[in-house]
């Protein structure tokens, strides 16, 4: 049930357990409607089967899941169908009028309808995260969940990527829950961004900047920080050390 | 940037100097790489498939010669013309189209059964928890009995006409078709299903659109295999009591020591044999455009 407005999504005390391992534990999750929300977490953290809850992929869980009835997932790497032209892709699973202009309409909206009838193959990792995308917005979702779509794309092509997700969102005035391991990214597009740690919400912060979003401004640098901090407490490799130098860089 | 690019430039010269230098260690390297164009008319340029056909061409006139001199006498083995004159002249009476229709039907119903038989099982077995339990651990154990084997009871259970042959070649199609689809069906990737769950395809849409589709380049091997086998089930089928067919005019033909037939036989056995190849070839490189490359396995 999802009559409310202004909360879309509503999850309370979740808990999911592989065999004796539990992955998410009493976990509370609020996504107002049209919110943007960054979900970020070390690999394991539970950050991926919390989406895939969402996505009803995964059932087996305790406690209270509210969720709009429409929902689309783009995975971290495309799944498209390869025995399907890209238009099929898109369209598959939608009822049987649905056709390929409908397909090209979308596919446009991402910029890649010259490729509607050429066969997944063809493309290039960052055209088929496309037409995943394409894919996912064909159904008017509610509620848009994004699993590292960008993880295995270069960072030209990333960047690229993020512009237009941010595009479409702001379009399409769906939530998004993005889960990623990149505080840049999430940084970059979110409202809000969710640190996830021990099974559960382990700190939250809202992105008060204004859009586009400038790598190198006092605030961002400042949250980017505080959120490395809070995901560098157990492992202080990778992303800790790296001060604000390289951010302004890759910017 | 300066440092790696005077390290391209150091290891460049070294690789460019030695053709002049070393002629003697590799001159075949050296004129294989530097002045390809003035070279190439020296070595002789024939077309691939005329260098295939060099070897079965020469074997035919080594055939032929050794027949036409005597070497090879006819009651071990006729020659290829006498072969050629014989089935111009079986065609002409019409026993070689006959026999060849004879066996075709057996070929055909037998393999329509042993393909009808082979995918309700894969279906069943790869779909479905319970069917693979219950069908799977069978079909491995009858897998272990050599199907060639089966005749004298085919016999007894089928008497000697038509049914024996055609179960045989059933049975010979229906395990290559029911491994390779079973194991096409259980590789498609959990990934994909996901993706197709998540875009509302229901149960019948998954087997539609994701696992059948995942199925099919194993499903194509296997009928690869399925069409040789039941060539090769009707080879020793025909052996038994036919009274039409290709085996029926082989037999005849051993009792008279007509060699030619015998030859003429197998070759129309392997032409057919090679006809089915090429057309399931044929098919797959239609059903598998799709894929980044098909099966290179060459013929």
């Amino acid at each position: 049930m999802t009559t409310s407005v202004s909360t879309h999504v509503e999850v309370r005390g979740l808990t999911r357990a592989f065999d004796d391992k539990t992955v998410i534990d009493g976990l509370d999750l609020t996504i107002r409607q049209g919110e943007f929300v960054a979900l970020l977490g070390h690999s394991g953290c539970g950050k991926s089967t919390l989406l895939k809850i969402l996505a009803g992929l995964d059932s087996e869980t305790e406690g209270e899941v509210t969720v709009p009835e429409r929902r689309s997932v783009a995975f971290q790497s495309p799944r498209l169908m390869p025995w399907l032209r890209v238009w099929r892709n898109v369209v598959l699973g939608l009822p049987a009028s649905s056709d390929r202009a409908l397909a090209e309409r979308y596919l446009a909206e991402v910029g890649i309808e010259e490729y509607a009838g050429s066969w997944p193959k063809t493309l290039s990792g960052g055209q088929a995260q496309r037409v995943s995308l394409a894919r996912a917005l064909v159904r008017e979702p509610e509620l848009l969940l994004l699993d590292e779509p960008f993880g295995a794309l270069d960072a030209l092509t990333r960047g690229k990527a993020q512009r237009l997700v941010a595009d479409l969102w702001q379009r399409h005035g769906c939530s998004v829950l993005l889960v990623t391991h990149d505080v840049e990214e999430a940084l970059l597009l979110a409202d809000r961004v969710l640190v996830m740690d021990d099974g559960r919400i382990a700190y939250e912060a809202e992105v008060g900047l204004e859009r586009p979003r400038n790598l190198g401004s006092p605030d961002f640098v400042r949250l980017r920080g505080e959120l490395l901090h809070r995901l560098g407490v157990h492992d202080a490799s990778a992303q800790l050390d790296e001060p604000t130098a390289t951010t302004t860089a890759t910017a | 940037m300066p440092a790696p690019n005077t390290a391209v430039s150091g290891t460049s010269p070294p690789t460019h100097a030695p053709p002049p230098h070393t002629d003697t260690p590799a001159p075949s390297l050296t004129k294989n790489d530097r002045p390809a164009a003035p070279r190439k008319p020296r070595a002789l340029r024939v077309p691939r498939g005329v260098r295939r056909a060099v070897g079965p061409v020469g074997l035919l006139l080594v055939w032929f010669l050794a027949s036409s001199t005597g070497v090879l006498p006819e009651s071990v083995l006729a020659s290829p013309v006498d072969v050629l004159q014989r089935a111009i002249d079986l065609t002409g009476t019409g026993e070689l189209p006959q026999a060849i229709a004879a066996s075709g039907r057996r070929a055909a119903i037998g393999f329509l059964i042993g393909a009808t038989v082979a995918l309700a099982l894969s279906l069943t077995a790869g779909l479905f928890r319970l069917g693979e339990d219950v069908i799977d651990a069978s079909m491995g154990m009858f897998r272990a009995i050599p199907w060639v084997g089966l005749i004298p009871l085919f016999i007894v259970w089928f008497g000697i006409d038509e049914t024996p042959k055609i179960a045989l070649v059933a049975l010979g199609v229906t395990y290559p078709l029911y491994f390779n689809i079973y194991g096409g069906i259980r590789s498609a990737d959990a990934q994909l299903i996901e993706a197709g769950r998540m875009v509302g395809l229901g149960r019948l849409g998954l087997i539609r659109y994701v696992i059948l589709p995942s199925a099919l380049p194993g499903a194509l091997v296997g009928l690869r295999y399925a069409l040789s086998t039941a060539w090769l089930a009707l080879v020793f089928a025909e052996q038994v009591n036919a009274d039409a067919g290709i085996g029926y005019l082989m037999s005849n033909a051993q009792q008279y020591f007509q060699t030619d037939v015998i030859v003429l036989c197998l070759a129309v056995y392997a032409v057919l044999g090679l006809l089915c190849d090429f057309a399931v070839r044929l098919l797959s490189r239609r059903l598998l455009a799709w894929r980044a490359s098909f099966d290179g396995e060459g013929a």
